[in-house]
């Protein structure tokens, strides 16, 4: 399956990284979206409606590439169009097994332009959006930044390709990683009780926060964007658990779905918590299971090497 | 070849003669001519002398030579030892007078201890110890004189125009401007003696004179607060000094047959280290080696401002801004880093077994976890911080701590990772911190909630401000790149708690930088440009300054493979089994095109739109400026926004008391190993021993 396309310094590029990419770019707006429509429909459920059509967020999107060109600057689309295609660079990174610390990078790049856009439209609601967002950027990057070097600790790379390739059951040896990554992705899906910067919950006080002055097209690329990140937020997932066998990527996929159904349930469980319990919590389960987990990694091994 | 000579020599004499000249019209021409001067001479020599060999000009077997005139290389070095220590002697009366005058107890008492105590030890015992080179160069140093050269030159030009505005404001008083050029281009001779120096002696002269002229610098406003943190720095860094006068003593008495030679002890470090690892007993250092090795990283983390002692640094932007460019970006800090680095081949270790109390404590712990606490709480520091010197302040503090705590791993990787931080670190701040200046004295503030739609006020300075803040942090430009190869040498040396240290101080460097970036970004109506009064130098450097922090991070791959590398080539020629490069060339390549895909876009797209403009969002009817709306009972309310500091969750002065303490607490811990090491060799010694 791996034919060498070409080397680039040294780094061989195959065909199946070619094709991860871009299927990533082709399908995961598809998958993104879908997920959101199932989401929508699974909240709907808990509180006892009915809810939209699964395909309800792909009208909303094309029903927003349709309206009235109005901006609020000549800045903020620019932002925006960044923000998309840092997001889908990371993703493709992501896909194309490439490096993760690569990926990790690149996504706080797009999660920046995302704030900038906020700024720069100098509206009270929406500059206060970016502050909050920028606020859940500093709870849940150092545990996004750690599971990674707990992956490279335990496989030996950095590399996506190699993590999820190797004969090495990653879950096992990175438990309090994954209940760290689980606790922030909760922040990183926008999820109550951490939806502060913007929200698909009435009770947003921020009106509809950073996203306050987007509108038309510009709003729609937003989303289309978070489509793509949602789809490799949850791949980080499917790596804990990958090792190159097919019933251990059943078994991932399984996980996955798992997460995004108790995230779902917490999003409706909860409400909005303030801003010091989002840092504390989220800096506190970071390090006792991040960090926790890198110290008995790094002792368990350096024991089995004496 | 004498160029070298000519670095120090050159900016010396400008010095004196900027002393002498009182009026603009003479002074301006002389400082931009020797500035472009020196600049060019600087690359000249680096240029010419890139090759991973190392470069010794002035040998006791060679000889020295000056531009055809060759000397007798002993004669000629004894004859400069005496003028150092003739010059070293007035020095320290001058503090001891300083001190006096304004009662400062502790400067005069440091300075009453160890200037006497070098000379005795020239006098008794280092007029013996034979030097066979005095003056090694290598890439690294190379480095650091095009940092030195370029960026210190440039600040200086930056001057012309600055300070004119800057007496202007502070009218009334002598006009000390020949004076405070006299210092600026003292320090760049200074400075390039420091990176250039291997007999210790003449090192330690050039570091006492940099502490001599930060002092004046900080203090030259001569208010009280300029007064009370000039001495704060002087005291710091004299006990620095100290330190560094007492690895000197060791290395004459103790080492060997005694040296005076930097490169001696770390060849002798790095043999020990190879050998010890061999035998099984990795990450151990030599004791004399460790002691001299301790006693110099001190007195490198007190000019690197490193915690407990970053006080002096965020006291010293009282100084006219120039000052604090120059002293954040190539000099000061700068060869507090530079000494740290060059120690890092017999540093080193490795957490495991550190963490075992009593079991290993050396000079590479200490550095690596004062750079790491000090990274980590200087970064949180910063968060609550709304005036922009001290933010950059912060944040220089805390990038010194990293390229500290990599110095201190003492692997070739990490090493890649310090200096590609402070060839990063030097660009950008040069750039940030006179912007800061020059938005000072145009919007007469240098708050950042002032800063409030710079972008309309002053587009182009604003352009600048985005290009360094950027810069700082943002993927994927230059520093972070570096913090990203910083990561890989701690994951790979296993030093667990910097892993930590690195992880939550960058996720506090993202939060403090992006929202300054974002006032910078923020389009605010209606707003008139005030940048024509800027001064032409002001500009030309800004400019420059712009582009190369530009032009460094997409050409970075290349610099590293031609330069930095083959000088980690000869520093780690004897140490086995490394990887030189913390990222791989792929990587770095694709981080570059990335960088340059950001700024095709932004010179493409940025602020072009089709779309209707319309007034924003508010809590009422907005007016249609966008600054007001209709609030309650038909009132008109202005909008203001202000940034969010956080001061509850991270309040500036507890960030600085854990780290302050935290850092104390390790010094401590190194204190008491310096005074095992110190009282087994002198047992040992009169046991009849000898060394």
């Amino acid at each position: 399956m791996s034919t060498v396309l070409f080397t680039f310094y040294g780094n061989e590029l195959h065909v199946s990284h070619l094709l991860g990419a871009v299927l990533y770019i082709v399908l995961a707006p598809f998958a993104g979206g879908f997920i959101a429509g199932l989401d929508r429909k699974v909240t709907a459920r808990m509180q006892g409606r009915f809810g939209p059509p699964v395909l309800q967020p792909f009208y909303d999107v094309a029903k927003l590439f349709g309206k009235e060109k109005i901006t609020v600057n000549n800045g903020q689309d620019f932002y925006i169009m960044c923000s998309l295609i840092f997001m889908v660079i990371s993703g493709v990174f992501f896909f194309a097994g490439s490096n993760l610390l690569m990926m990790i990078f690149t996504l706080t790049a797009a999660s920046i332009f995302l704030v900038l856009a906020g700024f720069s439209s100098n509206s009270p609601y929406a500059q206060l959006g970016a502050e909050r967002e920028l606020l859940q950027m500093m709870s849940y990057e150092p545990m996004v930044l750690l599971a990674a070097v707990g992956l490279f600790m335990v496989n030996g790379s950095f590399n996506v390709g190699d993590i999820v390739t190797s004969d090495i059951f990653s879950f096992k040896y990175l438990v309090g990683m994954f209940i760290g990554y689980i606790f922030i992705i909760t922040i990183k899906l926008r999820k109550s009780p951490f939806d502060l910067s913007m929200s698909h919950h009435a009770h947003q006080e921020l009106v509809k926060g950073l996203t306050t002055e987007l509108s038309g097209k510009t709003l729609g690329i937003l989303e289309i964007s978070h489509w793509y990140e949602n789809v490799f937020l949850l791949g980080f997932v499917f790596i804990f658990f990958a090792r190159g066998q097919i019933l251990y990527a059943v078994l991932g996929v399984a996980v996955v779905v798992a997460c995004y159904f108790v995230e779902i349930l917490i999003d409706n469980g909860y409400a909005r918590m303030k801003w010091q319990f989002t840092i504390k919590s989220a800096w506190i389960v970071t390090l006792i299971f991040g960090g926790g987990n890198l110290f008995v990694l790094y002792y368990v091994r350096t024991f089995l090497q004496q | 070849m004498g160029v070298i000579f000519l670095l120090i020599l050159i900016p010396l004499i400008i010095a004196i003669v900027l002393l002498a000249v009182k009026s603009d019209r003479l002074r301006d021409p002389v400082v931009i001519a020797s500035g472009i001067a020196i600049a060019a001479i600087s690359i000249y020599f680096a240029v010419s002398h890139f090759g991973g060999v190392v470069f010794t000009p002035w040998t006791q077997a060679g000889g020295v030579e000056f531009f055809g005139q060759s000397a007798d290389a002993g004669h000629l070095a004894e004859g400069v030892g005496i003028a150092m220590m003739v010059i070293e002697a007035a020095l320290a009366v001058l503090i001891i007078y300083l001190g006096i005058k304004y009662k400062k107890a502790l400067a005069v008492v440091l300075a009453a201890i160890q200037t006497p105590l070098l000379i005795w030890f020239e006098q008794t015992r280092g007029h013996d110890v034979p030097v066979s080179s005095y003056i090694n160069i290598d890439n690294f140093s190379l480095i650091m004189i095009l940092i030195i050269g370029v960026i210190g030159s440039m600040i200086c030009i930056y001057s012309v125009g600055y300070m004119k505005d800057f007496s202007r404001h502070h009218a009334g008083g002598k006009d000390r401007r020949p004076f405070f050029f006299f210092m600026m281009f003292l320090f760049l001779a200074a400075m390039f003696g420091i990176v250039i120096c291997n007999n210790m002696i003449w090192m330690y002269f050039f570091w006492e004179v940099t502490t001599l002229c930060s002092f004046f610098l900080i203090g030259y406003t001569k208010t009280d607060e300029a007064i009370r943190n000039s001495f704060r720095a002087l005291i710091m860094n004299l006990l620095g000094g100290l330190a560094f006068v007492c690895a000197i003593i060791v290395m004459g008495n103790y080492f060997g047959t005694g040296t005076l030679e930097l490169s001696q002890v770390l060849e002798v470090g790095v043999q020990y280290k190879i050998q010890a690892a061999a035998q099984g007993m990795a990450n151990t250092t030599e004791p004399v080696v460790g002691l001299i090795a301790t006693l110099l990283a001190f007195a490198g983390i007190t000019k690197a401002a490193q915690m407990p002692f970053n006080s002096w640094l965020l006291g010293a932007m009282v100084a006219p801004t120039p000052t604090s460019a120059l002293l954040h970006s190539s000099t000061m800090v700068k060869a507090g880093v530079f000494l740290i680095v060059k120690l890092a081949p017999v540093l080193g270790f490795n957490s495991a077994v550190s963490v075992v109390p009593g079991f290993i404590i050396g000079p590479g712990f200490l550095v690596t976890m004062v750079g790491g606490i000090t990274f980590l709480f200087a970064s949180m520091a910063a968060l609550s911080q709304s005036n922009a010197k001290r933010v950059l302040a912060y944040s220089t503090v805390a990038n010194l701590g990293l390229i500290v705590a990599c110095a201190g791993i003492g692997t070739a990787e990490a090493v890649w990772a310090a200096i590609m931080l402070i060839i990063f670190h030097a660009v950008t701040k040069s750039l940030l911190f006179l912007c800061v200046g020059t938005v000072e004295h145009n919007i007469g503030s240098r708050d950042i909630e002032d800063m409030d739609g710079l972008f309309g006020r002053m587009p182009k300075l604003a352009t600048f401000l985005i290009i360094g803040i950027s810069a700082m942090f943002l993927a994927p430009f230059g520093m972070l790149i570096s913090k990203w190869a910083a990561l890989q040498s701690f994951i790979d040396s296993g030093d667990i708690w910097i892993i930590l240290a690195l992880v939550f101080g960058s996720a506090a460097t993202l939060f403090y930088w992006t929202k300054w970036l974002g006032k910078m970004t923020a389009v605010v109506a209606a707003r008139e440009s005030i940048e024509n009064k800027v001064h032409g130098s002001e500009w030309g450097i800004l400019g420059g300054l712009a582009a190369f922090t530009v032009a460094v991070t997409v050409t970075f791959p290349f610099f590293s493979k031609g330069v930095v590398v083959p000088y980690l080539g000869v520093a780690f020629s004897d140490i086995p089994e490394k990887t030189f490069e913390a990222l791989r060339m792929d990587n770095m390549i694709i981080m570059m095109i990335m960088a340059v895909l950001i700024i095709v876009l932004a010179l493409l797209f940025y602020g072009r739109t089709e779309k209707r403009i319309v007034p924003l969002y508010m809590a009422g009817t907005n007016e249609g400026d966008n600054l007001t709306f209709t609030g309650a009972m038909q009132k008109d309310v202005p909008v203001s926004l202000r940034n969010w500091y956080l001061e509850e969750v991270f309040p500036e002065k507890m960030m600085n008391r854990i780290g302050v303490i935290a850092t104390s607490v390790f010094l401590a811990i190194t204190f008491s190993y310096v005074i095992s090491i110190s009282i087994s060799l002198y047992l040992y010694i009169i046991e009849g021993g000898g060394v």
